[in-house]
């Protein structure tokens, strides 16, 4: 857990009256709605199709058991009872009042929590591995260093006007769960041959209309100096990237247009002549910062406790383990991910009631800590192995175990059209119906991990582009159509999903994507080939094959 | 279904202009009566594209009570009924198209 400082409490709450005068001063119609628009953006509010959405970030992915019961009460009291987990860890609150919005951040600032930059042309949440402080393997805790950009790039006017958004995301693993590969910056922690830790950076990832993955900018940057270089980035950015037009004005298309050995070339020209000193990290600032992530302390506990072993006859917890429980760096310990993703119901939405279960649960299993991360599922970083079949039935109860973590139903979507003033087309019900048609828990297990991921429009925020498959919706004379990608993924073999063929209808979606399962079955070379290796050893043309031959 | 602010002002059939309630961003429609109404059975009918980019002036006049005021198109049904003219505008008048909670 992260405590925050007495600078962030005072700036969260002048944020917050500074804000309520802003809202009264709209509602008496002092001000006008395009003076208005950027102050609500800068404090995560947008206007959806039925209300305003209200955007709540949650810093690397991390929430105290009192965070997440507040973001209860929100849900409780200014919305619907529910609130959306998005993939860059965020909460979406879907019908909240722009008169209650006040109250609600003054709510969410005793706690620590704000909306600063979830939106506007600024450096936004920056995101980590949800299971960061916990992973075994893991080089070090990569939210120290979220934690120190968070810190330099929050309000800090050079950051505040960019030509675009801007996405950093760190990991600290091998395999990457934060998905650095499609942001503007991504992180990769490591050490280099002298053993000191530093970034591998890389730079010019991103969705959305021209997707592109990140390429690496530099192997290595010491730790110390990644302030200075981030900053000498971001001022090339600043200097070079297109204001004039939105659609090219995201550092990815700076990139793509320079090519990375020119734009590197800036960036490192630019990094000498700041003379990088005056943003070297001090060591008693790295470590202050490092003193401020609390962490529980751990029994001493049996790798194998009776409790496990007992609890493995039964095959539904079997299951339900061998899908959402993964190896926590302390023996004795695990890493539980909680579905959000139950068989028909909207991805990534959690209700007010069991976001409140989930906080007694993380007090009671985890020692108050829960995670977000950005395949829209909860995290209890640090339970007892021999806690695990209790927690297992209290899950259930609030129908939190649904046994498919990476499965085929493990699905990612935007609020698509139900919701988006942007959408093309709807995400959610089409989610539905795949969770439907593939219920059947011992059909999901028999297919593998597989990642179906669905947006609503080109902007991509459901990451269709880096879905093993994808679901993008479009518009065709004024109906929903969707186009089909296979062989995507997110992780550190990122890599854009190819086009299967012409669109297909709203009502066609799910059988097409039952064919392609199908297809697939048919053609692994034996039950271990995972989804997107046997397309990655065939290609596009016997999936699409498969699917076009009776359309 | 193209994002409403792309839209020039022409119409191709019978119209009408809508926007959000600034206070709590409910889906609200222009009236013939200079006002705003949650249903669209009140909305004023426009026909040309004249008349609507009247109507639409007018409503954005109104910056206090509405925010986003565009034109969107109807189906007029023999009773003299309203409908939404779009998928876009059927899911703003009737709300989400899917369940809230898991079945
Ligand atoms: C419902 C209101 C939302 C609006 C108006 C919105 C708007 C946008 C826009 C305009 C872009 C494209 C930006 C660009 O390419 O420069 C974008 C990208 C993105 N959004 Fe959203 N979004 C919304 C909801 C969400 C949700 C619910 C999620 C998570 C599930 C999300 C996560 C993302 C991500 C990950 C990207 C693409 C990555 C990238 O920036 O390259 N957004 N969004
Ligand atoms: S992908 Fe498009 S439809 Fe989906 S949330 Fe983003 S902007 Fe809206």
């Amino acid at each position: 857990m992260y405590a925050y400082d007495e600078l962030d409490r005072t700036l969260i709450n002048e944020r917050v009256s500074e804000f309520r005068d802003q809202v009264k001063r709209r509602l008496s119609g002092e001000l006008t709605e395009d003076e208005f628009k950027m102050l609500r953006l800068q404090n995560g509010v947008y206007l959806q199709l039925h209300a305003y959405m209200f955007r709540v970030a949650i810093p690397y992915g991390t929430l105290s058991s009192r965070q997440l019961r507040a973001l209860a009460r929100v849900a409780r009291r200014y919305d619907r009872g529910y609130g959306h987990f998005t993939t860059r860890q965020n909460i979406q609150y879907n019908w909240i009042k722009l008169s209650e919005l006040p109250d609600a951040l003054a709510d969410l600032a005793e706690v620590g929590i704000h909306a600063m930059q979830t939106s506007g042309n600024n450096m936004r949440n920056v995101t980590s591995d949800q299971w960061a402080g916990v992973a075994p393997g893991e080089v070090e805790d990569p939210r120290i260093w979220s934690e120190i950009l968070r810190q330099h790039t929050t309000l800090h006017p050079e950051f505040s006007f960019l030509p675009r958004k801007f996405k950093i995301a760190i990991t600290a693993s091998e395999h990457d769960r934060a998905a650095i590969k499609v942001h503007d910056i991504g992180l990769r922690l490591h050490k280099n041959a002298d053993g000191e830790t530093g970034f591998e950076v890389l730079v010019g990832g991103g969705l959305g209309r021209t997707p592109f993955i990140a390429k690496t900018i530099k192997p290595f940057v010491h730790g110390r100096d990644i302030l200075s270089y981030v900053e000498a980035i971001l001022r090339v950015y600043n200097q070079y990237g297109r204001r004039d037009n939105i659609y090219k004005a995201r550092i990815k298309i700076l990139v793509h247009e320079l090519g990375i050995e020119k734009f590197a070339k800036e960036v490192d020209e630019e990094w000498k002549q700041m003379g990088h000193s005056a943003l070297t990290l001090d060591h008693s600032v790295i470590e202050e910062v490092r003193s401020r992530f609390s962490y529980p302390v751990y029994e001493k506990l049996p790798h194998m406790p009776d409790e496990l072993k007992q609890a493995a006859h039964d095959p539904l917890f079997e299951r339900w383990r061998k899908n959402s429980v993964a190896p926590h760096k302390v023996q004795g310990y695990s890493i539980v991910t909680l579905s959000l993703k139950p068989v028909g119901g909207p991805p990534g939405d959690a209700t007010a009631d069991q976001m409140d279960a989930v906080a007694d649960l993380a007090d009671k299993y985890s020692f108050g800590e829960i995670r977000v991360g950005h395949e829209q599922n909860l995290v209890l970083p640090h339970v007892a192995k021999r806690d695990l079949p209790q927690l297992w039935k209290a899950l259930d109860r609030i129908g939190l175990a649904t046994p498919n973590v990476n499965l085929v139903t493990d699905i990612i979507a935007c609020p698509g059209l139900d919701y988006c003033s942007l959408a093309n087309a709807r995400s959610i019900p089409i989610a539905q119906e795949l969770t439907r048609r593939f219920a059947n828990h011992d059909t999901a297990e028999m297919i593998g991990r597989l990642h179906i991921n669905i947006s609503g429009c080109i902007n991509a925020c459901g990451h269709h582009h880096v879905g093993h498959i994808g679901i993008l919706g479009v518009e065709k004379n004024g109906e929903e159509f969707y186009q089909i990608t296979i062989g995507g993924r997110a992780d550190e073999n990122a890599q854009m999903g190819a086009l299967i063929g012409p669109a297909v209808p709203y009502a066609e979606v799910a059988d097409v994507i039952e064919d392609i399962v199908e297809a697939y079955l048919a053609l692994r070379d034996r039950p271990e080939e995972l989804f997107v290796d046997t397309v990655k050893r065939l290609g596009v043309e016997p999936f699409k094959e498969r699917v076009y031959a009776t359309r | 279904m193209t994002s409403p602010l792309q839209q020039k002002i022409k119409i191709t059939g019978p119209s009408m202009v809508t926007a959000n309630r600034t206070s709590d961003g409910i889906v609200i429609y222009r009236t013939a009566q200079q006002g705003w109404s949650a249903s669209l059975s009140d909305a004023a009918i426009v026909r040309t594209s004249d008349e609507a980019r009247a109507l639409l002036n007018e409503a954005n006049a109104d910056d206090v009570v509405a925010v986003g005021a565009y034109i969107a198109p109807v189906e007029l049904k023999d009773g003299g009924e309203i409908k939404p003219g779009n998928l876009r505008e059927r899911i703003r008048s009737k709300g989400l198209t899917i369940d809230l909670l898991p079945a």
